[in-house]
């Protein structure tokens, strides 16, 4: 077991996502930025999928019970084993009563923990990723315990990696979405010139962006919604989906963030600058 | 052949958009269910299909999406007859409702509004059948069409911050049961005993696109009964087959 001593901001339990039950309602949800996901079970051959901890803003304090492998990565959030420093994307012992904590957020905003063999909650529909009313609970609490297997000895394959990180990127690549012919030239024009602020309504739902452009008054009917789809809304505020964004909406779609924009944009905070740049 | 036009739009780099008309209508929904079985026949595997209104979202969950590729392979499901053989079966669900104050929190204030008494009200709600048009914004949440003109009211001024697990509401031209806990801005007019989403299920959400609902006006002590064998899994509403 992993101990929650101390929650932090907001911690959760993810994988890639939950797959096949978009006809009924249900988000994909899973990791924010899956790029740094990838990259933390690669270091630590696991699958793919494995499932990870992703740690926004502030770190939680956490307690191993059992000895095993782990590999941080995505945001840089000052962490220390035992009070020393470890770096993201290296592949760290740790033993029985270990404890790791964060300090300050210094790049991005979503850190990610992996663990040899990936955490074992439940799955739920075919997934671990916490997303309510799918999972019962929202985001981990302290006292909480995250099951994970136990792992003597392992020896990595690479056992550390430099990397240039893929979100210090203050731009956004699109692709036009299905509603994008409704712009007008001066819409189209603000739209790729202007530089527009995360706000501070941003979650693993959807991210506001705090400027607005001419509005619109184009109605449609209610259609199906992705991770990354901008949303229009006729006072011309930009809504961004995420994750556990909803499958549907009757706002004029867009603009569709690429796959790895997405990741881009989870690791950008309330204040940070970004621009759009059409593929 | 199918009675409708339909036009293909790449969404980003793992969708495709597939549109109707843009209208609602039972016999453009049906021609969204035909096309769905006709590709679902080719057994291709990673895809998954959400219908809303008029419109068919295809996403892709492998690597790479060839758009050039899937547009030749969805007008060719679109040309294609389907045979009754394949077709999915749908029903037509009695729910019931509780349209007592202590559920219907708005039902009296709706009734004024629309000129109509609060038992004209129920019956004309009971009385229709809604066509699934999709189910999204929430899981298990139907979007419901075939309203009678008489119950359009526009959705309340102020949002509530929440709105209780099997609230039925209206607003504009549809009715529809919140599935869960959530903020919103529909007029409630009573409450469904019956849970619409169970992530524990073998099959989470029973109402699929394309199904019927009418609603069935019951008791408070009915409302408790179902709300009970809903829990220890003894309950299902009634359904029938509804012919394609």
């Amino acid at each position: 077991m992993l101990k929650v001593l101390k929650s932090g901001f907001f911690a959760t339990i993810q994988d890639l996502g939950r797959f096949g039950y978009r006809d009924i309602g249900v988000p994909i949800s899973g990791a924010m930025d899956v790029l740094s996901v990838k990259k933390a079970n690669l270091l630590l051959e696991n699958d793919p999928n494995a499932a990870v901890m992703e740690i926004t803003m502030t770190g939680p304090t956490l307690q191993f019970d059992e000895p095993t492998y782990i590999c941080l990565s995505g945001a840089h959030i000052a962490a220390t084993l035992n009070n020393q420093p470890i770096e993201n994307y290296q592949v760290v012992k740790v033993d029985k009563g270990d404890i790791l904590s964060y300090g300050r957020l210094d790049d991005g905003f979503r850190g990610y923990l992996a663990v040899k063999g990936g955490f074992q909650t439940d799955m739920v529909m075919g997934s671990r990723s916490q997303y309510v009313p799918v999972t019962k609970k929202k985001r981990l609490k302290d006292g909480d315990e995250v099951k994970y297997g136990k792992m003597l000895a392992y020896s990595p394959i690479i056992s550390e990696v430099k990397i240039e990180e893929h979100f210090h990127k203050n731009y956004l690549e699109v692709y036009k979405g299905p509603e994008f012919s409704i712009l007008s030239d001066a819409q189209l024009t603000e739209i790729f010139t202007k530089t527009f602020t995360v706000s501070k309504e941003n979650n693993r739902m959807a991210y506001q962006l705090s400027e607005t452009i001419v509005g619109h008054s184009h109605s449609m009917l209610t259609s199906g919604t992705l991770p990354g789809t901008v949303q229009f809304t006729p006072a011309g505020k930009l809504i961004v989906l995420m994750k556990d964004g909803q499958t549907t909406g009757g706002y004029p779609r867009i603009l569709q963030l690429s796959e790895a924009s997405i990741c881009v944009l989870a690791q950008k905070k309330s204040g940070d600058k970004l621009s759009f740049k059409l593929v | 052949m199918k009675s409708y036009p339909i036009t293909i739009k790449p969404f980003g780099e793992r969708a495709v958009l597939i549109e109707w008309p843009n209208k609602v209508e039972e016999s453009i929904l049906t021609d969204i269910l035909d096309f769905m079985d006709a590709f679902k026949q080719r057994k291709l595997q990673g895809w998954e299909m959400s219908v809303a209104y008029n419109s068919l979202t295809m996403v892709y969950n492998e690597d790479h999406l060839d758009f050039e590729e899937i547009k030749k392979l969805a007008l060719d499901c679109h040309a294609e007859q389907v045979s009754p053989a394949i077709k999915r079966k749908r029903h037509l669900w009695t729910i019931p409702v509780c349209y007592d104050l202590e559920f219907g929190i708005d039902i009296e204030e709706v009734s004024k509004t629309l000129d109509l008494s609060v038992e004209e009200l129920i019956l004309q709600h009971t009385s229709h059948q809604y066509v699934v048009y999709g189910i999204g914004f929430l899981p298990g949440f139907m979007y419901l069409g075939g309203l009678p003109p008489s119950l359009e009211i526009p959705r309340r001024a102020e949002p509530r911050l929440e709105v209780v697990k099997g609230s039925v509401g209206l607003a504009a031209k549809q009715t529809g049961i919140y599935p869960q806990d959530s903020p919103g801005g529909w007029n409630i007019i009573g409450n469904c005993p019956v849970t619409l989403f169970d992530p524990n299920a073998k099959e989470p959400c029973f109402v699929k696109v394309g199904d019927k609902i009418q609603f069935e006006k019951i008791s408070k002590a009915a409302y408790e009964l179902h709300k009970i064998e809903g829990e220890v899994g003894i309950y299902k509403p009634e359904k029938v087959a509804l012919d394609a």
